[in-house]
């Protein structure tokens, strides 16, 4: 689809706001609607439309695919880590309030990493499917 | 006349509701499956808005983000796979599919007779000794403004990495269903082990 200049120019313009805005979601959860898995599917999107119009290859180029593999189990393995630390540092399985000195804090560092968690294998298995759907028709090198 | 803050909702209700319903003949009817899938989002965006008017307002970001979005693209991508066109389906199987279809439909209305009245005040919801932990007492406890996240992230964390979960494997299962595109390679690798 590269040849539509409307479609070009205006995805340009529109996929740093996406990515922007699925920060902003992820990061501001707490506090607005949205969270994790919302901020994830939002950042695929961006990277999807990335993709459709200027082509597979140059979306893989920024998101390789060797590294949205290892981003998927990643986003779990924050998850679960934040669980064993709490374990670690006394509490039962993901209860937060031990991770700071505060019990507040500590809830508000664990649910901040934890969306993260959310959101790393969200946007990263998005992007996977996508591109296993996209790269099926071609021929395979 | 004028009509009240409470009418307005009740029509937007009506026309929204309406419009999902037309929708829903539209895929049932349309054979051409880019049609489909186009109408399928707007299914979708149709819920999220009728979601936002209920105050359910992170349920309608999902469904805009993923119905709307995302699962759109993913069933233009499957189209790219086959043919573009459905198969028209026999009588007699289309005459079951119907049956099965309204019989499910007029058993869930049935249940719905069942429900508390919507909005009400005294529903189980709303009288529910967890209402206040999640509305007030989680303020104290998390301090977090919205008790959406603190429920789904902090009261409800096992659930939501059971979820977690969930998307990586479903993830990982499309992935070696379709073949990434470094399928080959790994293959022949495998064989060299």
């Amino acid at each position: 689809m590269h040849h539509y200049a409307v479609l070009r120019v205006a995805t340009k313009l529109l996929v740093p706001l996406i990515l922007l805005f699925a920060l902003y979601v992820q990061f501001h959860g707490d506090y607005g609607p949205g969270g994790g898995f919302q901020a994830g599917v939002i950042f695929s999107a961006g990277i999807v439309l990335y993709a459709m119009i200027f082509g597979l290859d140059a979306a893989t180029a920024v998101m390789p695919i060797y590294a949205l593999k290892r981003l998927a189990p990643l986003g779990v393995l924050l998850y679960g880590g934040v669980g064993i630390a709490s374990m670690l540092r006394g509490g039962t399985f993901l209860d937060y309030s031990v991770l700071a000195h505060d019990p507040v804090h500590g809830q508000h560092l664990g649910i901040l990493l934890v969306e993260l968690g959310v959101g790393i294998t969200v946007a990263s298995v998005m992007v996977l499917v996508f591109y296993g759907f996209a790269g099926r028709g071609r021929s395979q090198p | 006349m004028t009509l009240s803050l409470i009418e307005y909702e009740f029509v937007i209700n009506i026309v929204l509701l309406g419009m999902l319903a037309v929708t829903g003949l539209a895929i049932a009817r349309i054979r051409s499956l880019f049609a489909v899938a186009m109408l399928a989002g707007l299914y979708s965006l149709l819920c999220a808005s009728w979601f936002v008017l209920l105050d359910a307002v992170d349920v309608a970001f999902t469904e805009a983000a993923v119905g709307a979005g995302i699962s759109t693209v993913l069933f233009l991508g499957a189209l790219a796979l086959t043919r573009a066109e459905e198969k028209p389906t026999p009588n007699p199987r289309a005459i079951i599919g119907m049956l099965v279809c309204t019989l499910t439909g007029l058993t869930l209305v049935y249940a719905t007779l069942d429900m508390p009245r919507f909005g009400e005040r005294d529903n189980p919801v709303n009288t529910h000794p967890l209402y206040e932990r999640f509305t007030d007492t989680s303020k104290q406890e998390i301090g977090v403004p919205n008790a959406v996240t603190s429920v789904l992230a902090s009261y409800r964390g096992y659930d939501t990495l059971g979820e977690t979960v969930v998307i990586f494997t479903a993830g990982t299962a499309v992935i070696m269903l379709l073949g990434g595109s470094n399928w080959r390679r790994r293959r022949s690798r495998g064989d060299e082990s």
